[in-house]
Formats: C-alpha cells, structure tokens, sequence
C-alpha cells in the first residue's frame, strides 16, 4: 500500500482529496485490501465493491469508515457479536452510519466485538477474539476490541464504536489510539443494538484527537425523531488548534488515580500531569467520594436494563432458532440458551435477578440511587475546575485468558470509565505513554456538551506528549 | 447468595434453559458479583432521588403522524419460519 495514505491521519486524507492530491478511490483500494488482509480477527465483514464516489465537497472526503457490528446497516450482516444473530441482515441503517455515509464516509467494514457489546477484552465474541496489534498474544480491549485494533493496525482510517461503561475508551487505550465516548444524547443511539439504553453511546475511535473531532462533528447532528433520547449538539463541533493549557483547571480525583491502577500507568499518568503543567494547566486534587461505588452500581444498572432489551432475541422474527419438543416457551429456552454465550449469559441472569420481585428496591432502585450522587459528585467538582483527568485503564492490555476465569476481575478494567459513564458526560481517552513496551492511557473528561472543551485539551497534551503509534501499524 | 432454587427460579423468568452443572455454576458465580454490588447498601440513600434520565430532556415525543411502515415481506423476510403472512410459532398453550 502507499505510504502515502497509510502515513496519513483522516483529516490529513480529507485535505489530500480536497487539495486534489489524492483520490478517494485510492484511499478505498488502499484501506479496502489492508481490510481484508486483517489477520488479527478485527473484522466479520469487509465491504467488496468501490462505494460511489462521495459528492462534491463532502466534508469526510471518502475516507472510509469500519463500523462496530452493533450498529444495523442495510442488508449487511450486523450480528453484534453474537450467535444469536449469525446471518441477519437488517432491512434498516442506524442513523449515525447513515449520516457519515451522507457527509462522504463509505462503509469500509464491519468490526469484531465483545457480544452485545459485554465484556472488555473481546474474548467474548462468538466469532473470535481479536488481536492487539501491539502484542498479539494479549487482547485488544473490548467490548469495541475490533474498532480499536483496525485503527490501531492501520486497517481503517478510523472507526465508530460504543461505549455503555468504557467500551471505547478501555480498547482505545490498550490499543494506543484515540476514543471518544459523547455526552449521552449527543448522537443518536437508532440502529444500535441495545444492550444498556440508559448508558449506551456512540462516538469514534481514531488514530489522534483532530480525527475524533471531525468523525464526532458528522455523527452527530440535528435530534434524531427516530430516538427519543438523541438531543442532538447544541454548538458546532470544531477541529481542536490548542498547543497549550492556559488558565485550564485540571482535576485529579484521588479515587480514581491511586487504588488498583498499575505503576506503569500511574507513572505514565504522573508524567502526564507535568506535561499539563508545563503547558500551563494549574493542577488541582478533588474528590468524588462516590466515584468507588460505581462499579457496583454500574453492574446493577447494565445488567438490568440488558435483561429487558435482550428479551427480544426469541426465535421467532429474525436469527438463531432452535425448536423446543413443542412450547412456545420450550422454543424460547432453547433458542436462547443455545445463541447466547456465557458472560451474556451471567448478565441477563444478573439483571433478572436485580429487577425481580422483592429485589428490586434493594438493587435497582439503589443502584439508580448511587447513580444520583455521583452525578452530583461531578457536579460539585466542575464547580471548582474545568475537566478531570484521570487514568483510562487500570493497566496495559494483558494477555488472552489472563482475565476470563473471574468476572469481577474483569470488570475492575471499567474502573475509571463507569462513574462518567453513569453521568452521562463526555469522556475522551488517549495515550499518554508505554509500559512494558505497551500503550498507556489517559482519560479527559469534561461537564455534558463539553466536548470541544475536552477535544482542545486533549489536542494540546497530544501534541506534547508526543506518542508514536507507528509501530503498530507496520 | 443465590441457591439453586433461586437460579432455576431467575432462568425461567429470563427463559434461559439451564441445566446441570451449569446451576451449580451460576449460583457460584452470581453471588460472586452480588457479594461485591453489595456494598451500596451501606451508603445511605435515603433522602436520595433515583435517576432516571442523566440529561434534561423535554418534548422527546415525535409529531404523531401516519407514516409507512416496514413492508410485510420486508419484516418476514428473515423470519425463521413464516405461515400466512405471519410468525410462525408452536402454540404458546402447549405445555
């Protein structure tokens, strides 16, 4: 392929088609043969005919874009990881797919993940795990594991995701690349197959910060009638320029950046912080005393809401089904038992625990209970700075198997993601450093709509921090 | 902790067929997690609303208006089994 795309971020790719020095069908060649000649497992699907050429002056260009397997698209197999739904092809396009693909962002691919978007390593897929590309014997993060990877590798030029609890900022960071999880309502959540609809949330996956701000400027838009939720951005989306931190209040939640965090990523995430200094940012430790509850709130709420939105997947309309001796209900065990997989599984069980009668005071309803105060922790804290800064993952990516035997183990790799996660604000991750030869990561996270504020500060450490991801794209 | 009983009980609720070994399994594992979700209920909460949506939101509510709808074959057409014009489904009466 010529290192000509391949050297290029997408915003460079767009200016290179606007400036005439590139065409978009040598972009898609480029991109569409690394696609499928991806050995790390990151795609199910690769698109085979050259999309029509984008119209004129389209903001992305004709960069193309790989696409979660969450996300519906037209008469493409979009299975969600899952067995349950091997072969189905919607008759529908999400609205985020459909509004890049109108702002010049063909389909590219379609991209490996945790089932339903559960899990945070991508080992539970139903079609494979996926590769980091940093290391191949450790996974690539999940549950938008294969997003994360094709950017990483240079299969895509960027990619969308989901994030219900860190789904795109953990394998962002244990793959080196950018991730950006939007304020919940920001972009429309119609097509995306759900698995927490109060948490659920789109955003992008890309190689740096100036590519999630013009990926997110096109996933977003005018309230979609289609999702009663979707509120839509009340400003424009803008390129970040900032090369420095002036006047920004930085904080340091120290729940969130001491226990449980390795000291390769607390090294890094320390020397992060002097790099924030040096650019001018004044540091400031804060609190979120109910920023430890979260995860276990978390894990209520999810799995609830999962145990609700899965109840669709029963034989009868669309995918896997497997006849009972001669029950309707028979037809629905079986049929479930046999498409979900394991941590599926665990977390409809889970949730239908949670919300059964006589538990859901003491579970549920809590759960939403901590979810109010840790939402007026971030509320209390933006009063006194302007974002948080804290670790994305509690470590570098680790190596397949390492987690899979003890679910809460796994799940500790959320740490940091779930509170804003539960509040609903935005969050971006990017990488801040190396330990053991691998990507660390840092996560900014900012007050709701505050995304051009968390894109620019994200810009500014980008450039001085300097991270080199070549190395695995080569 | 979550007995057996009560993991048969939940998997009929969630008609998950589970058998065997597996009940032992779950019982295991999801009073594991329930151990460590516990530990919100030494906070107190009492005076505390709920969330129920993370960003105001009002008006969410579409024009009401008539619109097509998905075709019928369209809608069938990934349909494990179909029967006139319809789902096709054991009788739910069966035992």
């Amino acid at each position: 392929m010529s290192a000509d795309v391949l050297d290029r971020t997408a915003v460079e790719l767009t200016r290179a088609v606007t400036a005439g020095e590139l065409q978009p069908s040598e972009i898609w060649s480029a991109y569409r043969g690394r696609a499928a000649a991806d050995d790390l497992n990151a795609f199910t699907w690769v698109a085979a005919d050259h999309p029509s050429p984008p119209p004129p002056g389209a903001p992305l260009a004709g960069v193309p874009v790989a696409v979660k397997d969450l996300f519906c698209t037209r008469d493409v197999p979009s299975q969600a990881g899952s067995r349950i739904l091997e072969g189905y092809r919607p008759p529908f396009t999400a609205t985020v797919v459909e509004r890049l693909h109108d702002a010049g962002a063909p389909l590219l691919g379609k991209t490996n993940q945790d089932e339903f978007a559960m899990g945070s390593s991508n080992e539970n897929s139903a079609f494979g795990p996926v590769l980091n590309p940093w290391e191949r014997a450790r996974v690539p993060g999940g549950s938008s594991g294969g997003s994360a990877a094709a950017v990483a590798a240079g299969r895509a030029p960027w990619a969308i995701g989901t994030d219900t609890g860190g789904s795109i900022r953990q394998p962002a960071a244990l793959c080196g690349i950018v991730g950006l999880k939007p304020t919940y309502g920001a972009v429309s959540r119609y097509g995306m197959i759900a698995f927490a609809s109060s948490l659920d949330q789109a955003g992008p996956l890309t190689r740096d910060v100036a590519d999630a701000a013009l990926l997110f400027s096109r996933m977003t838009g005018p309230k979609d009638p289609c999702d009663a939720t979707s509120i839509g951005f009340p400003e424009p989306v803008e390129l970040p320029t900032a090369t420095d931190l002036r006047g920004v209040r930085l904080g340091v939640p120290e729940e969130l950046s001491g226990p449980g965090i390795t000291p390769g990523v607390l090294a890094a995430f320390q020397a992060s912080l002097d790099t924030a200094r040096d650019l001018g940012a004044e540091i400031r430790e804060i609190r979120l005393p109910h920023a430890p509850h979260a995860l276990a709130a978390y894990y209520i709420v999810a799995p609830a809401e999962a145990s609700s939105n899965l109840a669709r997947f029963d034989g009868v309309r669309y995918g896997l089904r497997v006849d009972g001796e001669d029950s309707l209900t028979e037809l629905y065990e079986r049929t479930r038992a046999a498409g979900f997989g394991d941590e599926v599984k665990r977390r409809i069980m889970l949730g239908t625990y949670a919300l059964s009668s006589g538990y859901y005071d003491a579970y549920y309803g809590r759960a939403q209970r901590v979810r109010t105060k840790i939402a007026e922790d971030f509320r209390a804290a933006f009063e006194a700075v302007d974002l948080i800064v804290t670790p994305t993952a509690p470590s570098v990516a680790f190596e397949l198997g390492a987690k899979s035997h003890d679910p809460w183990e796994m799940y500790l790799n959320d740490y940091c993601t779930v509170p804003m996660s539960l509040a609903g604000i935005p969050a971006i991750s990017l990488p801040n450093g190396r330990s053991e030869g691998l990507p660390t990561s840092l996560q900014v996270a900012g007050p709701a709509f505050s995304e051009n504020r968390i894109l620019q500060a994200a810009h500014a450490l980008e450039g001085a921090l300097g991270f080199d991801g070549s190395e695995a794209r080569a | 902790m979550i007995d057996r009983e009560q993991v048969l009980h939940v998997a009929r609720l969630a008609r998950l067929s589970v058998t065997g070994e597996d009940v032992e399994r779950y019982s295991r594992e999801l009073s594991s997690v329930l151990d460590h979700v516990a530990k919100i209920g030494e906070l107190d909460l009492d005076d505390v609303p709920p969330t129920s949506h993370v960003v105001e939101v009002s008006g969410a509510l579409r024009p009401d208006e008539p619109r097509p709808s998905l075709p019928r074959e369209t809608a069938l057409a990934q349909a494990p089994a179909v029967e006139d014009d319809g789902f096709l489904v054991p009788s739910p009466g069966a035992s």
